[in-house]
């Protein structure tokens, strides 16, 4: 349902914003070439038609050519996908992993310097704003202290249809500072929610009767209190996945790394419709997979949670 | 009136508490300072007769080539950044003020609407905003102005406005299906009152706190969004000042040294924000609504 409205969207898009004939035969075409145009690409049939045959095609796959290009614009978008993969993955696995931990941190010694420490750089993270963190970070780690590279992607290895920078040491270096940058603010955002939920779960009476069996620190802590944490936390990684995919545009862009959101960009700028509506449907699915994925998930973790 | 107002619990853990003084003081130093920009900037940066190309890529006044007419130095122009930064302010606070208002308006529309009524209404309203929300508000606002021909102030307040009032809707739909229970809501009902008055007399003022406080929460959001916007060349355009501009072309010359362009705009939003959060924190504890996330 939801796929269906966003496709009209996108078909209303493509179809009013600019005159799509206009693209394709050129600012200097003749009345008669535009008709031509018009008449190859189906665009003289009525409404209805030309939206059942856009909606037939896109789900053979089939989102029409660049403009600019004139190369298959679900296949130039897919080339880029493991970049911003990659970089996607490695961005969530840093935010969570350090984003609990932290949390866990902060919330087991409140009053210690490291915590407090630890709560004002979270401050920070939401406060700064992904594009600044990241020009922050290379104008320290490149342009101050010369260790890590300001852009691209460095080396990278295909495999079969993949290509991928996770498995040389320039390609990680070149994958450090987006990583950072992208995970930044959910970093934070997660860092906070594992702080408040332990605070509360801490402070309950089965926590209480943990301790006083003599269980190890670790035992209380991991074993009974976090994991009732997690489930929120967990929640809330996977719905935010839109803002990553948003973010993760914002950081390709001033990495200048060659996946979806810079692509998307440079299309924006070219006016490349076909690019552009593929993208919103690529992004509107995979959103729409990780949200029934975190629902599975929330049910496999919570099990009072059924789907009948 | 007054009187009452200041001995009021509400002011009374304001002025007890520091943080919320100085964001407060911070934010009304920087919307005094949008609001002078053109008394107090030494230059009007867009104004082509005062700038000269010869003044680009100065640094600040202390710097040894700096000089003192650009106390924080100039971009690739010839504009004064410290009159930019003033000028970009402006902008900044205006979509921000502008969208946080009607967005707003929008959610709590459409979120009484929804659940006073509830029904196919109800229901046809919350799937698009659940749609809206999966997308979230950054993504959503980049693909709209990604797709629009022309790009001014307005479209940006347009775009963020279209992806933001979700917050708004949910949260206030929640609030009136909970207000909606109470007695007082049936009594005026049982006393033939219009659906109108109900909303807005006896529901409404009910379910504000939370909104108040998911307002102040989202200015700083939308001034972020609103820099991340023109960062990336899909906000303002280059005739308006902003410093997500700035930021932008800045960006460009940090390789050769010339930190001023990004560090000062940069700094300036930060502190802004900064200060938004300072306050909104504070609201929050104060009116402590079931807010547990920013989205």
């Amino acid at each position: 349902m939801v796929l269906l409205a966003v496709s009209f969207i996108c078909f209303l898009i493509f179809r009013f914003t600019g005159d799509p004939v206009l693209m394709l035969a050129g600012k200097y075409a003749t009345q008669q070439e535009r008709e031509q145009v018009r008449v190859a690409y189906g665009l003289d049939r009525p409404f209805h038609l030309q939206y059942v045959s856009f909606l037939g095609n896109a789900l053979q796959g089939n989102f029409g050519k660049s403009y600019i290009s004139q190369v298959d614009a679900l296949d130039t978008i897919l080339e880029r996908f493991p970049a911003t993969f990659e970089l996607a993955l490695t961005a969530i696995f840093i935010s969570m992993a350090a984003g609990v931990l932290l949390g866990v941190v902060v919330s087991i010694r409140p009053q210690s310097p490291l915590s407090r420490l630890i709560m004002a750089g979270s401050l920070g993270g939401i406060s700064i704003p992904t594009f600044l963190m990241g020009i922050l970070w290379v104008m320290l780690f490149a342009v101050y202290l010369e260790w890590l590279p300001p852009f691209g992607r460095g080396d990278t290895i295909q495999i079969g249809p993949w290509r991928t920078g996770f498995l040389t040491l320039e390609g990680l270096k070149h994958l450090i500072m987006p990583a950072l940058t992208l995970s930044g603010y959910q970093l934070a955002v997660l860092l906070r929610l594992t702080r408040a939920g332990m605070r509360e779960v801490l402070s309950e009476e089965y926590i209480k009767t943990a301790w006083s069996k003599g269980l190890s620190p670790f035992t209380v802590i991991v074993k009974h209190a976090l994991r009732n944490v997690l489930i929120p936390v967990v929640t809330i990684a996977g719905l935010s996945f839109g803002e990553l995919i948003a973010f993760s545009i914002v950081t390709e862009s001033i990495f200048q790394w060659p996946g979806m959101g810079n692509l998307l960009l440079v299309s924006i700028f070219e006016n490349d419709h076909p690019v552009i509506v593929t993208y919103i449907m690529l992004a509107a699915c995979i959103i729409l997979v990780i949200n029934i994925l975190v629902d599975l998930l929330y049910a496999w973790l919570n099990p009072k949670i059924q789907y009948g | 009136m007054i009187k009452k107002m200041l001995q009021s619990d509400l002011v009374f853990s304001f002025v007890r508490d520091i943080s919320a003084i100085t964001g407060a003081v911070l934010l009304v130093i920087f919307v005094i300072c949008a609001l002078f920009a053109p008394v107090l900037a030494p230059m009007d940066p867009y104004d082509l007769t005062t700038v000269e190309l010869a003044d680009s890529l100065k640094p600040p006044a202390w710097m040894d080539t700096g000089s003192l007419s650009f106390p924080l130095g100039t971009d690739d122009q010839g504009r004064g950044i410290l009159s930019t930064i003033l000028f970009g302010l402006r902008t900044s606070l205006m979509v921000g003020f502008s969208v946080v208002v009607i967005s707003s308006v929008l959610g709590i529309f459409f979120g009484m609407l929804g659940g006073f009524y509830g029904g196919i209404l109800d229901a046809f309203i919350m799937r698009t905003a659940d749609t809206v929300f999966a997308f979230s508000t950054t993504l959503l606002a980049i693909l709209l102005l990604g797709i629009f021909d022309s790009r001014n102030i307005w479209t940006v307040v347009f775009a963020i406005c279209i992806a933001g009032w979700v917050k708004y809707a949910r949260t206030i739909r929640g609030s009136v299906l909970e207000v909606k229970e109470n007695a007082y809501v049936t009594a005026a009902k049982a006393s033939g009152a219009k659906d109108f008055r109900i909303l807005f007399k006896h529901v409404l003022p009910n379910a504000l706190p939370p909104i108040f406080v998911l307002m102040a929460v989202d200015l700083a959001v939308v001034i972020m969004l609103e820099a991340t916007l023109s960062f990336l060349g899909v906000g303002v355009p280059i005739t308006e000042p902003s410093l997500g501009m700035m930021i932008s072309i800045g960006k460009n010359y940090i390789y050769a040294g010339m930190w001023w362009m990004v560090l000062f705009p940069g700094l300036t939003l930060i502190l802004l924000v900064v200060a938004i959060n300072l306050f909104s924190d504070w609201l929050r504890d104060e009116m402590n609504p079931k807010l547990a996330l920013r989205s």
